[in-house]
């Protein structure tokens, strides 16, 4: 059900046209923030604004669209987006991440590795992977132009020295092609190789702070490291209790207030693939598969 | 048994309708409509047209209403109505010094042209509180001063005159337009003007307030603050002239500030300004300190580090359907961050706990 | 790097840096006025005046943080005023260093000594933590802060061990010249003697080239090899230190001498 009285993926089309230029900035100067002037949406800044723009930028009537948080597609937030594009564009959705041709996400890559002409689209707070050391906007503009990220290093100075470890775990800070240092969006740092060499189009929307980024497919992406404390992709040392997945990364779920937890795929379409296809895990459901 | 949460849609659903139950209250109140919002909750229904950046009490007082009487709430609705209008043109500059006036005060001239004119203010109120509300009732016809023929000119343009005013170059130049491109410094006046106009009221006010307890300090009087309407005219293109499309009630306050001279420019005041819709003077008043503290640059003033002088601080700061936003979007899941670094600290823990076991057994 | 290459080690007989009249103004005010000197590879050159006389603005120049109105300064050779920022930046983190009077301005304070010295290797392209680490050490042993206290921040430090930080974290990368703005001052007359014989032994060893800014003259005579005066702007004489300071020429010099000699 279209709502007739908006636009085809509400945003009108001189906007979707800016922030495509914007877009194909982006992708001319992988990891470069480029300023667009983000719109006023129905949905409050901080909840995904620049995706949802990125997003309505990019679809067509026939794409197939797939919106995850957290890696699942029944998260709230999740669910409001999807119907948002549903109402707005109607164009099919789906939950199957290979069937997608558009994937919205908030915090997560799919554990299915994207292939060629599917697009990612990342919901991002802070760009600014210099932001908390150096608030001011003009200042960490002019640090990107001149290359000086020493005062990122410094940070991962302060964190082997205070804990032994670089205690970074999300939102760990990327260097693209060799040039520039960028923030891949709170996703967990176990995601970060995959950001390095995908097949698919990496597209980063910030709303609130008016800037979108972006790597074209088979970009290199390294994460920041010292050659003596390696950055290290973690998860936490458990299988996924429902589908036995070993290398896929885990939510915690307190089970009882006696210490009792489990641990699950965050993918929910990964985890119910891999359980239709039989697998499972120490405490998958009886009768399941 | 654990089993994922699904449902999320449906949870959406009833949250929606219990809101919308909520917000009707006991149905055995009669429902407010928009004309009673927007007649008798005027100042509410100004301050969301001032800060949404949309001028219709109408759907100002609907959006008051959706929102349960949460103004930012209600701001928001318009700004995402208004983001979806089609943008026929831009009005010509209206002409504030023609408004016609129903508040006008100086806290600088006991008397000037056009007079001073109360109006309906709160400022001499008692506070009391007026138990006769409680039960409905007419007020009063209020006395007017017929209206009054004689211009009224803007007084600091009287000061102006005398040079004493530092002055101001006029310019055709097209000010950059906040919703239309990203927000990029260093800004200028104009800019900087259109953020604070939109600005949160109660920011601005905290602001202002600190720059008269010393933090950027500006020594401001209000040169004149003046409340009234003002017609809004538009050049048609094809007729080739302006035609009045409308009219607008504005707030409008010009402070005079101190300024020492430098060893170029001998001594003259200088101003702060600001510009509201609606009748919204508290706004206007923080507005024009808040604009005046910004000027520290190009006025050749010492940088005191006062949050009220920080151009970026400021601008990045003023709008409160972001900062909303960015501040509740934190009751949004975070598990996976919020794993991550679970993980982190229990793996930190964990070598720290090996390291003092090692150091013990040596 | 490639432009400053350090095999091009600058030859003997060519100054290090040639400045020619340098002038910065403030509106109708003065800074500092046609102002040209040349200062040699191992060299420390003092600049002397009151508080006002433009020997603040001068160094703000020399150094980039200040755009100067006319002149020009060449750095081996290389016109600095016409380089791009980029390049000016990569001079002030390899081969350049600044210590500031007031060592807040010259550190992070909420970042350890060892994050502190360390910045600049990383700056450049150290991403080996333990030779950082390393590095840092040694550096806080030279300034004579013990390296205990790698992992404190300087908040934590005396003013004087906060001025050796600084200085640490600015000699760290081994630069060619270094930038002095009144570096013992706000320190006391003991801690002040004691920065002093450390800055000494620092130039001595590691050859290197200054431009420090004083007003008090005792400084001067330790430290500089050579001396320039300053009074409203311009540069009202020039001359070995011990030559200034003995048998000044100026009369406004021999009121400057005079009164330190009082004091």
């Amino acid at each position: 059900m279209t709502d007739a009285a908006y636009n085809f993926a509400y945003l009108d089309e001189a906007t979707k046209r800016m922030i495509r230029r914007a877009l194909l900035k982006g992708l001319a100067i992988p990891g470069y923030q480029v300023p667009f002037a983000s719109r006023e949406m129905p949905m409050p800044y901080g909840w995904g604004t620049g995706g949802v723009q990125v997003t309505a930028a990019c679809l067509t009537p026939g794409d197939t669209l797939k919106v995850i948080d957290q890696g699942a597609d029944d998260t709230t937030n999740a669910v409001s987006i999807r119907k948002f594009f549903e109402r707005t564009a109607g164009v099919a959705t789906t939950e199957r991440t290979a069937g997608a041709s558009v994937i919205q996400t908030r915090h997560r890559i799919p554990e299915k590795p994207l292939t060629e002409g599917q697009i990612l689209v990342y919901q991002v707070p802070i760009p600014e992977p210099l932001r908390f050391l150096e608030p001011r906007e003009s200042e960490t503009r002019r640090m990107h132009a001149l290359e000086e990220y020493g005062l990122m290093h410094v940070k991962l100075y302060e964190d082997v020295a205070r804990h032994g470890a670089i205690a970074t775990s999300y939102a760990y800070p990327v260097r693209v092609e060799g040039r520039y240092v960028m923030d891949p969006s709170p996703i967990p740092k176990f995601d970060n190789p995959k950001l390095s060499g995908m097949a698919a189009i990496q597209l980063f929307g910030a709303g609130r702070e008016q800037r979108v980024y972006a790597l074209p497919p088979y970009s290199r992406v390294v994460s920041l490291d010292f050659e003596d404390h390696p950055f290290e992709p973690t998860k936490a040392d458990h299988d996924c209790d429902l589908c036995g997945a070993s290398a896929s990364y885990l939510d915690e779920v307190i089970t009882d207030d006696a210490g009792g937890r489990m641990f699950v795929c965050s993918d929910t379409d990964y985890c119910a693939g891999r359980r239709a296809a039989g697998q499972r895990g120490r405490l998958a459901p009886e009768g399941e598969a | 048994m654990y089993v994922a949460t699904k449902g999320g849609e449906r949870a959406i659903d009833a949250a929606h309708q219990w809101l919308a139950e909520e917000r009707r209250g006991s149905p055995s109140v009669p429902e407010l409509s928009i004309a009673q919002i927007r007649e008798q909750m005027t100042l509410a229904v100004n301050r969301v047209m001032a800060e949404g950046s949309l001028y219709d009490p109408d759907l100002a007082a609907l959006a008051i209403k959706q929102a349960r009487g949460d103004l930012i709430e209600a701001i928001f609705l318009i700004r995402a109505y208004r983001t979806t209008l089609p943008r026929f043109g831009a009005s010509a500059p209206v002409e504030t010094g023609g408004m016609a006036i129903t508040r006008r005060i100086s806290a600088t001239f006991k008397d000037a042209p056009g007079g001073q004119v109360l109006g309906p203010t709160f400022d001499y109120t008692h506070r009391l509180l007026d138990f006769k509300l409680m039960a409905e009732g007419a007020a009063q016809e209020a006395a007017r001063k017929p209206a009054d023929p004689e211009p009224a000119p803007h007084i600091l343009s009287l000061l102006d005159r005398d040079g004493l005013m530092e002055p101001l170059a006029a310019t055709d130049d097209t000010p950059r337009d906040l919703t239309r491109e990203p927000l990029e410094l260093p800004a200028d006046r104009p800019l900087r003007l259109q953020a604070l106009a939109r600005g949160d009221e109660g920011f601005l006010l905290s602001l202002a307030y600190s720059t008269q307890r010393g933090y950027g300090r500006t020594h401001a009087f209000v040169g004149e603050l003046r409340i009234g309407t003002c017609a809004v005219e538009m050049e048609i293109p094809e007729l080739g002239f302006a035609v009045e499309i409308g009219e607008i009630e504005l707030t409008e306050c010009e402070t005079v500030n101190q300024f020492t001279g430098s060893k170029t420019e001998p001594p003259q005041f200088t101003r702060g300004y600001g510009l509201v819709m609606g009748q919204s003077e508290r706004k206007a008043i923080s507005m024009s300190l808040v604009d005046r503290a910004l000027r520290w640059e190009e006025l050749g003033e010492e940088n005191t580090g006062a949050p009220a002088q920080d151009t970026e601080f400021v601008l990045y700061h003023a709008d409160n359907i972001q900062a909303t936003g960015f501040l509740e979007h934190i009751k949004l899941p975070h598990y996976v961050d919020f794993q991550s670094e679970l993980e982190l600290i229990r793996k930190l823990r964990r070598e720290a706990a090996g390291v003092q076991m090692r150091e013990a057994a040596e | 790097m490639t432009a400053f290459d350090r095999t091009l080690t600058a030859s003997a007989d060519a100054p290090l840096l040639s400045v020619q009249d340098l002038t910065k103004r403030y509106g109708r005010r003065i800074g500092c006025e046609r102002v040209s000197f040349d200062l040699w590879p191992g060299e420390v050159l003092g600049i002397v005046g009151e508080s006002g006389s433009g020997k603040s603005t001068l160094l703000g120049c020399l150094a980039g943080h200040l755009a100067a109105d006319e002149g020009q300064i060449l750095y081996r050779g290389h016109d600095i005023l016409a380089m791009s920022e980029p390049e000016r930046r990569l001079l002030s983190r390899t081969e350049w260093a600044f210590v500031h009077q007031n060592p807040r301005d010259g550190l992070r304070m909420g970042v350890s000594a060892g994050g502190n010295v360390g910045e600049r290797l990383m700056a450049i392209g150290a991403r080996n933590y333990g030779a950082i680490r390393n590095a840092a050490s040694d550096w806080l042993t030279k300034v004579e802060i013990d390296p205990g206290r790698i992992d404190d921040r300087p908040r934590a430090f005396s003013g004087g061990m906060q001025q050796r930080l600084q200085i640490a974290r600015n000699l760290v990368t081994a630069p060619r010249l270094v930038f002095m703005d009144e570096p013992t001052g706000g320190l006391d007359v003991s801690v002040q003697a004691r920065l002093l014989d450390l800055l000494r032994g620092l130039v001595r060893d590691m050859g290197l080239s200054v431009v420090i800014v004083t007003h008090d003259l005792a400084v001067a005579r330790l430290l500089a090899d050579r001396l320039m005066v300053m009074k409203d702007g311009r540069v009202i004489e020039t001359g070995l230190t011990d030559q200034v300071l003995d048998d000044p020429q100026a009369a406004y010099t021999q009121l400057l001498v005079s009164s330190v000699l009082q004091v």
